[in-house]
Protein backbone atom coordinates (compact mmCIF):
# COMPACT_ATOMS: atom_id res chain seq x y z
CA UNK A 1 0.00 0.00 0.00
CA UNK A 2 1.33 3.22 -0.53
CA UNK A 3 1.65 5.84 2.18
CA UNK A 4 -0.03 8.93 2.12
CA UNK A 5 1.88 11.98 1.44
CA UNK A 6 3.03 13.48 4.64
CA UNK A 7 1.05 16.87 4.12
CA UNK A 8 -1.74 18.84 5.26
CA UNK A 9 -4.16 16.91 2.33
CA UNK A 10 -3.74 13.48 4.06
CA UNK A 11 -3.90 15.00 7.59
CA UNK A 12 -7.43 16.34 6.73
CA UNK A 13 -8.26 13.09 4.90
CA UNK A 14 -7.17 11.01 8.42
CA UNK A 15 -9.45 13.75 10.44
CA UNK A 16 -12.63 13.16 8.45
CA UNK A 17 -12.04 9.22 8.89
CA UNK A 18 -12.05 10.49 12.87
CA UNK A 19 -8.41 9.84 13.39
CA UNK A 20 -5.36 12.60 14.31
CA UNK A 21 -2.19 11.69 13.01
CA UNK A 22 0.79 13.05 12.88
CA UNK A 23 4.46 12.37 11.31
CA UNK A 24 7.30 10.55 12.70
CA UNK A 25 10.99 10.56 11.71
CA UNK A 26 12.25 6.93 11.22
CA UNK A 27 15.99 8.76 11.71
CA UNK A 28 15.54 10.26 15.29
CA UNK A 29 12.18 9.48 16.07
CA UNK A 30 10.82 13.23 16.62
CA UNK A 31 6.94 14.01 15.52
CA UNK A 32 5.15 16.21 14.32
CA UNK A 33 1.31 17.24 14.44
CA UNK A 34 0.22 18.47 11.96
CA UNK A 35 2.45 16.22 10.22
CA UNK A 36 5.83 17.90 8.56
CA UNK A 37 7.41 15.73 5.62
CA UNK A 38 11.13 17.02 6.70
CA UNK A 39 12.02 16.41 9.70
CA UNK A 40 13.11 19.86 11.35
CA UNK A 41 15.41 17.75 14.17
CA UNK A 42 17.72 15.71 12.31
CA UNK A 43 16.76 16.85 8.61
CA UNK A 44 15.78 13.40 8.09
CA UNK A 45 12.96 12.73 4.75
CA UNK A 46 11.65 9.29 6.04
CA UNK A 47 8.34 9.65 7.96
CA UNK A 48 5.56 7.45 9.01
CA UNK A 49 2.64 7.80 10.33
CA UNK A 50 1.83 7.76 13.59
CA UNK A 51 -1.94 8.19 16.03
CA UNK A 52 -2.22 10.43 18.71
CA UNK A 53 -4.55 9.23 21.64
CA UNK A 54 -6.61 12.36 21.03
CA UNK A 55 -6.35 13.11 24.93
CA UNK A 56 -5.03 16.59 25.81
CA UNK A 57 -5.09 19.34 28.25
CA UNK A 58 -6.31 22.74 27.73
CA UNK A 59 -2.88 25.07 27.29
CA UNK A 60 -4.57 28.26 25.94
CA UNK A 61 -8.25 29.31 24.32
CA UNK A 62 -10.43 32.63 23.36
CA UNK A 63 -14.44 33.06 23.53
CA UNK A 64 -14.78 34.29 19.72
CA UNK A 65 -17.41 36.75 19.60
CA UNK A 66 -17.32 38.15 16.25
CA UNK A 67 -16.07 35.37 14.04
CA UNK A 68 -16.09 34.15 10.10
CA UNK A 69 -18.78 33.34 8.13
CA UNK A 70 -18.24 29.62 8.52
CA UNK A 71 -18.93 29.82 12.11
CA UNK A 72 -21.92 32.34 12.24
CA UNK A 73 -23.27 30.08 9.94
CA UNK A 74 -23.42 27.99 12.47
CA UNK A 75 -25.38 29.98 15.01
CA UNK A 76 -22.04 31.64 16.93
CA UNK A 77 -22.63 35.20 17.38
CA UNK A 78 -21.70 38.02 20.09
CA UNK A 79 -24.52 36.44 22.44
CA UNK A 80 -23.12 33.48 21.87
CA UNK A 81 -19.42 33.12 21.54
CA UNK A 82 -17.54 29.85 20.25
CA UNK A 83 -14.22 28.70 22.15
CA UNK A 84 -11.00 28.03 19.75
CA UNK A 85 -8.04 26.99 21.86
CA UNK A 86 -4.63 25.37 21.97
CA UNK A 87 -4.23 21.94 23.36
CA UNK A 88 -0.89 20.14 24.81
CA UNK A 89 -1.94 16.74 24.03
CA UNK A 90 -0.45 13.43 25.91
CA UNK A 91 2.14 12.82 23.69
CA UNK A 92 3.77 16.29 24.70
CA UNK A 93 2.84 18.36 21.43
CA UNK A 94 0.12 20.78 21.02
CA UNK A 95 -2.50 21.49 18.30
CA UNK A 96 -5.36 24.34 17.96
CA UNK A 97 -8.48 23.11 17.97
CA UNK A 98 -12.43 24.46 18.51
CA UNK A 99 -13.27 23.36 22.12
CA UNK A 100 -16.94 22.18 22.69
CA UNK A 101 -18.82 21.37 25.41
CA UNK A 102 -17.83 24.72 27.53
CA UNK A 103 -19.66 27.76 27.81
CA UNK A 104 -17.95 30.84 25.24
CA UNK A 105 -20.31 33.33 27.15
CA UNK A 106 -18.57 32.67 30.35
CA UNK A 107 -15.08 32.67 29.59
CA UNK A 108 -13.87 32.93 33.77
CA UNK A 109 -15.41 29.46 33.75
CA UNK A 110 -12.83 27.70 31.50
CA UNK A 111 -9.60 26.71 33.10
CA UNK A 112 -6.42 26.29 31.59
CA UNK A 113 -5.16 22.58 32.15
CA UNK A 114 -8.45 21.26 32.02
CA UNK A 115 -8.70 18.00 30.76
CA UNK A 116 -9.72 17.39 26.99
CA UNK A 117 -10.94 14.30 24.68
CA UNK A 118 -10.53 14.12 21.20
CA UNK A 119 -14.09 14.77 19.14
CA UNK A 120 -14.33 14.90 15.38
CA UNK A 121 -16.89 17.50 14.26
CA UNK A 122 -18.57 17.11 10.37
CA UNK A 123 -20.01 19.82 8.97
CA UNK A 124 -21.79 19.95 5.75
CA UNK A 125 -21.47 16.80 3.31
CA UNK A 126 -20.02 14.29 0.38
CA UNK A 127 -17.57 17.14 -1.40
CA UNK A 128 -17.84 19.63 0.73
CA UNK A 129 -17.43 17.53 3.87
CA UNK A 130 -14.93 19.23 6.72
CA UNK A 131 -14.36 17.86 9.50
CA UNK A 132 -13.35 20.14 12.60
CA UNK A 133 -10.28 19.13 15.13
CA UNK A 134 -12.63 19.56 18.29
CA UNK A 135 -11.87 18.78 21.82
CA UNK A 136 -14.03 18.66 25.09
CA UNK A 137 -13.76 18.44 28.89
CA UNK A 138 -13.19 14.60 29.75
CA UNK B 1 25.56 34.70 14.43
CA UNK B 2 27.39 36.35 17.20
CA UNK B 3 29.18 39.57 15.69
CA UNK B 4 29.15 38.59 12.35
CA UNK B 5 26.38 40.78 10.89
CA UNK B 6 27.43 44.51 9.46
CA UNK B 7 26.70 47.28 6.94
CA UNK B 8 29.38 48.18 4.16
CA UNK B 9 28.42 51.21 4.99
CA UNK B 10 25.89 53.55 7.33
CA UNK B 11 22.63 54.83 6.26
CA UNK B 12 21.11 57.90 7.90
CA UNK B 13 17.01 58.82 7.27
CA UNK B 14 17.14 62.35 6.47
CA UNK B 15 12.83 62.75 6.09
CA UNK B 16 9.76 61.35 7.01
CA UNK B 17 6.23 61.76 6.55
CA UNK B 18 2.72 60.19 7.31
CA UNK B 19 -1.02 60.59 6.08
CA UNK B 20 -3.40 60.86 8.49
CA UNK B 21 -4.48 57.44 9.51
CA UNK B 22 -8.07 56.80 9.87
CA UNK B 23 -11.15 55.37 8.24
CA UNK B 24 -10.94 57.65 4.42
CA UNK B 25 -14.04 56.92 2.51
CA UNK B 26 -12.97 59.32 -0.18
CA UNK B 27 -8.93 58.94 -0.08
CA UNK B 28 -7.42 56.16 -1.92
CA UNK B 29 -3.87 54.21 -1.87
CA UNK B 30 -2.84 57.08 -4.43
CA UNK B 31 -3.53 59.33 -2.48
CA UNK B 32 -2.39 58.78 0.72
CA UNK B 33 0.99 57.81 -0.52
CA UNK B 34 1.28 61.74 -1.81
CA UNK B 35 0.40 62.84 1.32
CA UNK B 36 2.63 61.07 3.13
CA UNK B 37 5.12 61.84 0.52
CA UNK B 38 4.82 65.66 0.29
CA UNK B 39 5.13 65.69 3.87
CA UNK B 40 8.48 63.80 3.74
CA UNK B 41 9.47 66.16 1.62
CA UNK B 42 9.20 68.95 3.54
CA UNK B 43 11.00 66.94 6.35
CA UNK B 44 14.21 67.45 4.53
CA UNK B 45 16.11 70.16 6.36
CA UNK B 46 18.13 70.88 3.05
CA UNK B 47 15.37 70.10 0.43
CA UNK B 48 15.71 67.01 -2.02
CA UNK B 49 15.21 66.45 -5.59
CA UNK B 50 12.41 63.72 -6.28
CA UNK B 51 14.23 62.89 -9.44
CA UNK B 52 17.66 62.17 -7.45
CA UNK B 53 15.48 59.33 -5.78
CA UNK B 54 17.64 55.77 -6.89
CA UNK B 55 14.56 53.63 -5.89
CA UNK B 56 11.68 52.91 -4.11
CA UNK B 57 11.38 49.86 -1.48
CA UNK B 58 7.33 49.57 -0.97
CA UNK B 59 5.13 47.80 1.65
CA UNK B 60 1.97 46.62 1.55
CA UNK B 61 -0.32 43.55 2.76
CA UNK B 62 -3.65 42.88 1.28
CA UNK B 63 -4.47 45.88 -1.43
CA UNK B 64 -4.59 42.66 -3.73
CA UNK B 65 -7.86 40.90 -1.77
CA UNK B 66 -9.20 44.91 -0.37
CA UNK B 67 -8.63 46.60 -3.91
CA UNK B 68 -7.44 43.92 -6.00
CA UNK B 69 -4.99 45.17 -7.17
CA UNK B 70 -1.57 43.94 -6.25
CA UNK B 71 1.18 45.26 -8.28
CA UNK B 72 1.54 48.56 -5.97
CA UNK B 73 5.40 48.99 -6.59
CA UNK B 74 5.31 50.79 -10.45
CA UNK B 75 1.79 52.08 -9.52
CA UNK B 76 3.17 54.39 -6.43
CA UNK B 77 6.49 55.49 -8.53
CA UNK B 78 4.80 56.59 -11.09
CA UNK B 79 2.26 58.78 -8.77
CA UNK B 80 5.76 60.32 -7.91
CA UNK B 81 7.12 60.47 -11.10
CA UNK B 82 9.66 58.11 -9.96
CA UNK B 83 9.84 55.98 -13.11
CA UNK B 84 11.50 54.39 -14.66
CA UNK B 85 13.51 53.85 -11.39
CA UNK B 86 12.99 50.78 -9.69
CA UNK B 87 10.24 49.77 -7.21
CA UNK B 88 10.04 46.94 -5.15
CA UNK B 89 6.80 45.58 -3.74
CA UNK B 90 7.63 44.14 0.52
CA UNK B 91 5.60 41.87 2.12
CA UNK B 92 5.41 40.76 5.59
CA UNK B 93 1.79 41.10 6.84
CA UNK B 94 1.79 43.73 9.39
CA UNK B 95 5.70 44.56 9.15
CA UNK B 96 5.64 45.09 5.34
CA UNK B 97 7.04 48.63 5.46
CA UNK B 98 9.50 47.26 8.43
CA UNK B 99 10.76 45.09 5.09
CA UNK B 100 10.67 47.99 2.60
CA UNK B 101 13.14 49.55 5.32
CA UNK B 102 15.38 46.85 5.88
CA UNK B 103 15.90 45.93 1.77
CA UNK B 104 16.06 49.97 1.59
CA UNK B 105 19.22 49.70 3.89
CA UNK B 106 20.57 46.91 2.70
CA UNK B 107 20.54 48.38 -0.96
CA UNK B 108 22.53 51.63 0.17
CA UNK B 109 24.67 49.56 2.25
CA UNK B 110 25.43 47.33 -0.25
CA UNK B 111 26.90 50.44 -2.28
CA UNK B 112 24.19 50.10 -4.91
CA UNK B 113 22.17 53.10 -4.64
CA UNK B 114 22.94 56.27 -2.69
CA UNK B 115 19.33 57.43 -2.14
CA UNK B 116 16.22 55.35 -1.82
CA UNK B 117 12.21 55.96 -0.47
CA UNK B 118 11.04 53.70 1.48
CA UNK B 119 7.45 53.40 2.87
CA UNK B 120 3.58 51.80 3.04
CA UNK B 121 -0.14 51.90 2.46
CA UNK B 122 -3.01 50.06 2.83
CA UNK B 123 -6.63 51.47 1.80
CA UNK B 124 -8.36 48.82 4.27
CA UNK B 125 -11.82 50.56 5.27
CA UNK B 126 -13.66 50.43 2.37
CA UNK B 127 -14.78 46.67 3.13
CA UNK B 128 -16.74 45.35 5.22
CA UNK B 129 -15.84 43.97 8.82
CA UNK B 130 -16.14 40.62 7.99
CA UNK B 131 -14.14 40.99 4.08
CA UNK B 132 -11.17 42.80 6.63
CA UNK B 133 -11.39 40.14 9.07
CA UNK B 134 -11.21 37.48 6.41
CA UNK B 135 -8.22 39.31 4.12
CA UNK B 136 -6.08 40.05 7.26
CA UNK B 137 -6.70 36.15 8.11
CA UNK B 138 -4.51 35.43 5.20
CA UNK B 139 -1.63 36.41 7.52
CA UNK B 140 -2.53 33.20 9.99
CA UNK B 141 -1.78 29.78 10.38
CA UNK B 142 -3.85 27.89 7.79
CA UNK B 143 -4.44 25.40 10.90
CA UNK B 144 -5.65 28.78 13.06
CA UNK B 145 -8.44 29.83 10.34
CA UNK B 146 -9.59 26.49 10.02
CA UNK B 147 -10.99 26.03 13.85
CA UNK B 148 -12.38 29.43 14.23
CA UNK B 149 -9.40 31.70 15.62
CA UNK B 150 -9.22 35.14 13.85
CA UNK B 151 -6.49 37.62 14.89
CA UNK B 152 -8.19 39.15 18.19
CA UNK B 153 -8.66 35.71 18.75
CA UNK B 154 -4.87 34.17 18.72
CA UNK B 155 -3.92 37.03 20.62
CA UNK B 156 -6.72 36.63 22.76
CA UNK B 157 -5.56 32.65 23.63
CA UNK B 158 -1.65 33.80 23.85
CA UNK B 159 -2.97 36.74 27.20
CA UNK B 160 -5.09 33.27 28.36
CA UNK B 161 -1.95 31.57 28.58
CA UNK B 162 0.37 34.31 30.01
CA UNK B 163 -2.24 35.28 32.76
CA UNK B 164 -2.22 31.63 33.62
CA UNK B 165 1.87 31.88 33.48
CA UNK B 166 2.70 34.88 35.38
CA UNK B 167 -0.65 35.70 37.31
CA UNK B 168 -1.77 38.66 35.16
CA UNK B 169 -5.48 39.78 34.57
CA UNK B 170 -7.44 42.04 32.28
CA UNK B 171 -6.26 45.31 33.91
CA UNK B 172 -3.01 44.45 33.17
CA UNK B 173 -4.30 45.26 29.71
CA UNK B 174 -6.45 48.05 30.78
CA UNK B 175 -3.05 49.82 31.67
CA UNK B 176 -1.61 49.84 27.56
CA UNK B 177 -4.94 50.59 26.88
CA UNK B 178 -5.07 54.28 28.94
CA UNK B 179 -1.91 54.60 28.48
CA UNK B 180 -2.01 54.42 24.37
CA UNK B 181 -5.16 57.09 24.33
CA UNK B 182 -3.45 59.61 26.94
CA UNK B 183 -0.59 59.57 24.53
CA UNK B 184 -2.61 59.27 21.28
CA UNK B 185 -4.78 62.69 22.65
CA UNK B 186 -1.57 64.64 21.80
CA UNK B 187 -1.33 63.38 18.42
CA UNK B 188 -3.11 65.17 15.66
CA UNK B 189 -2.15 62.52 13.07
CA UNK B 190 -3.51 59.65 15.59
CA UNK B 191 -7.44 58.20 13.96
CA UNK B 192 -8.57 58.37 18.10
CA UNK B 193 -6.52 61.58 19.57
CA UNK B 194 -8.71 61.02 22.50
CA UNK B 195 -8.62 59.95 26.22
CA UNK B 196 -10.41 56.92 27.81
CA UNK B 197 -11.82 59.81 29.75
CA UNK B 198 -12.67 62.06 27.26
CA UNK B 199 -14.62 59.19 25.73
CA UNK B 200 -16.13 58.63 29.20
CA UNK B 201 -17.56 61.96 29.25
CA UNK B 202 -18.98 62.09 25.70
CA UNK B 203 -20.88 59.32 26.54
CA UNK B 204 -22.07 60.48 29.50
CA UNK B 205 -23.11 64.02 27.62
CA UNK B 206 -24.71 61.87 24.90
CA UNK B 207 -26.51 60.21 27.75
CA UNK B 208 -27.79 63.82 29.34
CA UNK B 209 -29.36 64.60 26.15
CA UNK B 210 -30.90 62.13 25.14
CA UNK B 211 -32.25 61.63 28.63
CA UNK B 212 -31.36 58.42 29.11
CA UNK B 213 -29.61 56.70 32.39
CA UNK B 214 -25.84 58.61 33.33
CA UNK B 215 -23.55 55.74 33.12
CA UNK B 216 -22.02 55.71 36.89
CA UNK B 217 -17.94 54.63 35.84
CA UNK B 218 -15.85 55.95 38.58
CA UNK B 219 -12.86 55.62 36.39
CA UNK B 220 -11.18 54.63 33.19
CA UNK B 221 -11.17 50.93 34.44
CA UNK B 222 -14.54 50.74 35.27
CA UNK B 223 -15.15 52.04 31.89
CA UNK B 224 -13.12 49.17 30.42
CA UNK B 225 -14.99 46.57 32.37
CA UNK B 226 -18.45 47.92 31.35
CA UNK B 227 -19.03 45.14 28.46
CA UNK B 228 -21.71 47.38 26.91
CA UNK B 229 -18.92 50.29 26.54
CA UNK B 230 -16.18 47.49 25.64
CA UNK B 231 -17.96 44.39 24.13
CA UNK B 232 -16.10 40.95 23.76
CA UNK B 233 -14.31 40.73 20.70
CA UNK B 234 -12.17 37.37 21.72
CA UNK B 235 -12.19 36.83 24.79
CA UNK B 236 -10.26 38.38 26.90
CA UNK B 237 -9.71 40.61 24.26
CA UNK B 238 -12.10 43.14 24.18
CA UNK B 239 -12.64 46.31 21.89
CA UNK B 240 -10.31 48.28 23.19
CA UNK B 241 -7.95 45.94 23.51
CA UNK B 242 -7.74 45.81 19.73
CA UNK B 243 -6.60 48.35 16.96
CA UNK B 244 -8.83 49.40 14.39
CA UNK B 245 -9.21 49.16 10.98
CA UNK B 246 -7.47 52.00 8.86
CA UNK B 247 -6.41 53.39 5.79
CA UNK B 248 -2.92 55.37 5.59
CA UNK B 249 0.45 55.97 4.40
CA UNK B 250 3.80 56.84 5.47
CA UNK B 251 7.53 57.24 4.01
CA UNK B 252 10.89 57.73 4.87
CA UNK B 253 14.21 58.94 2.79
CA UNK B 254 17.11 56.98 2.79
CA UNK B 255 20.97 58.23 2.22
CA UNK B 256 24.38 56.92 2.37
CA UNK B 257 26.11 58.01 5.82
CA UNK B 258 28.60 60.44 3.46
CA UNK B 259 25.60 62.38 2.39
CA UNK B 260 23.18 62.83 5.76
CA UNK B 261 24.32 66.49 6.26
CA UNK B 262 23.93 67.30 2.55
CA UNK B 263 20.18 66.74 3.40
CA UNK B 264 19.55 67.16 7.08
CA UNK B 265 20.80 69.03 9.43
CA UNK B 266 19.69 66.40 12.17
CA UNK B 267 20.00 63.07 10.36
CA UNK B 268 19.24 59.97 12.16
CA UNK B 269 21.48 56.89 11.59
CA UNK B 270 20.21 53.27 11.38
CA UNK B 271 22.38 51.44 13.87
CA UNK B 272 20.47 48.17 14.36
CA UNK B 273 18.32 46.36 12.11
CA UNK B 274 17.07 42.69 12.76
CA UNK B 275 14.35 40.19 11.29
CA UNK B 276 13.21 36.84 12.35
CA UNK B 277 10.64 34.51 11.49
CA UNK B 278 8.14 32.50 13.62
CA UNK B 279 5.92 29.38 13.96
CA UNK B 280 2.42 28.99 13.80
CA UNK B 281 0.85 28.70 17.65
CA UNK B 282 0.14 25.22 17.89
CA UNK B 283 4.62 25.06 17.01
CA UNK B 284 5.46 27.29 19.13
CA UNK B 285 8.11 26.43 22.34
CA UNK B 286 5.94 28.56 24.74
CA UNK B 287 2.59 30.70 23.87
CA UNK B 288 4.32 33.58 26.23
CA UNK B 289 7.30 35.26 23.40
CA UNK B 290 7.60 35.55 19.68
CA UNK B 291 10.58 33.63 19.16
CA UNK B 292 10.75 36.32 15.86
CA UNK B 293 10.77 39.24 18.12
CA UNK B 294 13.91 37.93 20.09
CA UNK B 295 15.60 36.89 17.00
CA UNK B 296 15.19 40.09 15.26
CA UNK B 297 15.93 42.33 18.65
CA UNK B 298 19.15 40.03 18.96
CA UNK B 299 20.12 40.83 15.37
CA UNK B 300 19.78 44.37 16.01
CA UNK B 301 21.62 44.76 19.53
CA UNK B 302 24.64 43.00 18.28
CA UNK B 303 24.73 45.27 15.35
CA UNK B 304 24.63 48.38 17.02
CA UNK B 305 26.49 47.00 20.05
CA UNK B 306 23.46 49.01 22.22
CA UNK B 307 21.54 46.94 25.08
CA UNK B 308 17.98 47.10 25.52
CA UNK B 309 18.41 49.50 28.57
CA UNK B 310 20.37 51.81 26.07
CA UNK B 311 17.10 52.11 24.16
CA UNK B 312 15.52 55.36 25.61
CA UNK B 313 12.22 54.94 23.66
CA UNK B 314 10.76 52.61 21.46
CA UNK B 315 7.34 52.05 19.41
CA UNK B 316 6.08 48.72 19.59
CA UNK B 317 3.46 46.75 17.56
CA UNK B 318 0.67 46.54 19.94
CA UNK B 319 -2.19 45.32 17.57
CA UNK B 320 -3.70 43.77 20.74
CA UNK B 321 -2.93 45.34 23.79
CA UNK B 322 -1.24 41.78 25.05
CA UNK B 323 1.19 42.02 22.58
CA UNK B 324 2.84 45.53 23.85
CA UNK B 325 3.15 43.89 27.53
CA UNK B 326 4.93 40.48 25.71
CA UNK B 327 7.21 42.72 23.34
CA UNK B 328 8.23 45.12 26.29
CA UNK B 329 9.60 41.44 27.64
CA UNK B 330 10.77 39.80 23.92
CA UNK B 331 12.84 43.21 23.76
CA UNK B 332 15.07 42.88 26.72
CA UNK B 333 13.36 46.27 28.49
CA UNK B 334 11.74 44.15 31.06
CA UNK B 335 11.98 39.90 32.31
CA UNK B 336 9.90 37.84 31.14
CA UNK B 337 6.82 38.05 33.35
CA UNK B 338 7.88 41.68 34.42
CA UNK B 339 6.48 43.60 31.15
CA UNK B 340 2.79 43.70 32.84
CA UNK B 341 3.78 45.19 36.50
CA UNK B 342 6.00 47.78 34.53
CA UNK B 343 3.13 48.80 32.73
CA UNK B 344 0.91 49.16 36.06
CA UNK B 345 3.99 50.77 37.31
CA UNK B 346 3.55 53.64 34.85
CA UNK B 347 6.92 52.85 33.64
CA UNK B 348 6.60 53.47 29.77
CA UNK B 349 4.38 56.17 30.25
CA UNK B 350 5.41 59.70 28.61
CA UNK B 351 6.95 60.83 31.32
CA UNK B 352 8.31 56.91 32.42
CA UNK B 353 11.65 56.00 32.52
CA UNK B 354 10.53 53.75 29.34
CA UNK B 355 8.29 55.63 26.96
CA UNK B 356 6.40 53.20 24.80
CA UNK B 357 4.05 54.20 21.90
CA UNK B 358 4.22 57.96 22.22
CA UNK B 359 2.46 58.14 19.15
CA UNK B 360 -0.84 56.21 20.85
CA UNK B 361 0.53 53.09 19.44
CA UNK B 362 -1.59 50.70 17.04
CA UNK B 363 -4.14 50.91 18.98
CA UNK B 364 -4.59 54.75 18.73
CA UNK B 365 -2.89 55.78 16.09
CA UNK B 366 -4.59 53.70 13.73
CA UNK B 367 -3.23 50.60 11.88
CA UNK B 368 -3.28 50.88 8.08
CA UNK B 369 -1.31 47.12 8.32
CA UNK B 370 1.30 48.11 4.98
CA UNK B 371 1.99 52.12 6.64
CA UNK B 372 2.84 50.84 9.57
CA UNK B 373 6.43 49.70 10.04
CA UNK B 374 7.27 53.04 8.74
CA UNK B 375 4.78 54.53 10.26
CA UNK B 376 6.31 53.83 13.70
CA UNK B 377 9.77 55.13 12.73
CA UNK B 378 8.23 58.39 12.09
CA UNK B 379 7.34 58.64 15.90
CA UNK B 380 11.33 58.10 16.47
CA UNK B 381 12.23 61.06 13.72
CA UNK B 382 9.88 63.00 15.80
CA UNK B 383 11.12 62.19 19.36
CA UNK B 384 14.62 62.38 18.70
CA UNK B 385 14.68 65.50 16.68
CA UNK B 386 12.54 67.14 19.71
CA UNK B 387 9.51 67.23 17.02
CA UNK B 388 7.22 65.45 18.86
CA UNK B 389 5.58 69.10 20.04
CA UNK B 390 3.24 68.47 23.14
CA UNK B 391 4.00 64.90 23.43
CA UNK B 392 7.70 65.29 23.50
CA UNK B 393 9.22 62.70 26.23
CA UNK B 394 11.16 64.71 28.69
CA UNK B 395 14.39 62.72 28.97
CA UNK B 396 17.43 64.90 28.72
CA UNK B 397 19.79 64.00 25.78
CA UNK B 398 17.74 61.87 23.87
CA UNK B 399 19.31 59.97 21.12
CA UNK B 400 18.39 56.17 20.66
CA UNK B 401 15.21 54.78 19.99
CA UNK B 402 13.71 51.93 18.14
CA UNK B 403 10.48 50.57 16.63
CA UNK B 404 9.51 46.76 16.70
CA UNK B 405 6.90 45.35 14.49
CA UNK B 406 4.93 41.98 14.27
CA UNK B 407 3.42 40.32 10.49
CA UNK B 408 1.01 38.29 11.30
CA UNK B 409 0.70 36.08 14.60
CA UNK B 410 4.31 36.24 14.91
CA UNK B 411 5.52 34.99 11.46
CA UNK B 412 7.39 37.94 10.64
CA UNK B 413 9.03 40.49 13.19
CA UNK B 414 11.46 43.74 12.73
CA UNK B 415 13.31 45.60 14.95
CA UNK B 416 15.33 49.18 13.94
CA UNK B 417 17.22 50.91 16.31
CA UNK B 418 17.47 54.70 15.57
CA UNK B 419 20.21 57.19 16.55
CA UNK B 420 20.69 61.39 16.50
CA UNK B 421 24.34 62.23 16.62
Amino acid sequence: MEVMPFNDISYERFLSEEKLMGSRCQKCGVFFVPPRSICIKCYGTEMEWIEMKGKGKLAAFTCIAIGPSFMTKEGYDRKHPYVSGVVELEEGVRVVARIEGVDGSKPETIKIGTPLQVQFLHRGEGSNLTTFLTFRPL
Amino acid sequence: MRGRRKLGRGVAVVGAGMSKFGMFSDKDSKYLFAEAFNEMLSTVDKGIDPKDIDALYLGNFTNDFFVHQGHWGPIISDLLGLTPKPATRTEGACASSALAFREGVFAIASGFYDVVLVGGVEDMSKRNTEEVTQGLAMAASPYEVKVGFTFPGVFGAIATAYFAKYGASREHLMNVTIKSHNNARLNPKAQFNVSIRDIMNQRIEKAKNKGEPIPAWRDEKEFLSDTRANPVVAWPMHLYDCCPISDGASCVLLVTEELARDFSDNPLYVVGIGQGSGKGLHAKEDLTYFEATRYAAQEAYELSGLKPEDVQIAEVHDCFSIAEIIHLEDLGFFKPGEGHKAVAEGLTRLDGSKPINTSGGLKCKGHPVGATGTGQLIEIWKQLRGEAGERQVPIKDLRIGAAQSLGGTGGTCTLTILERR
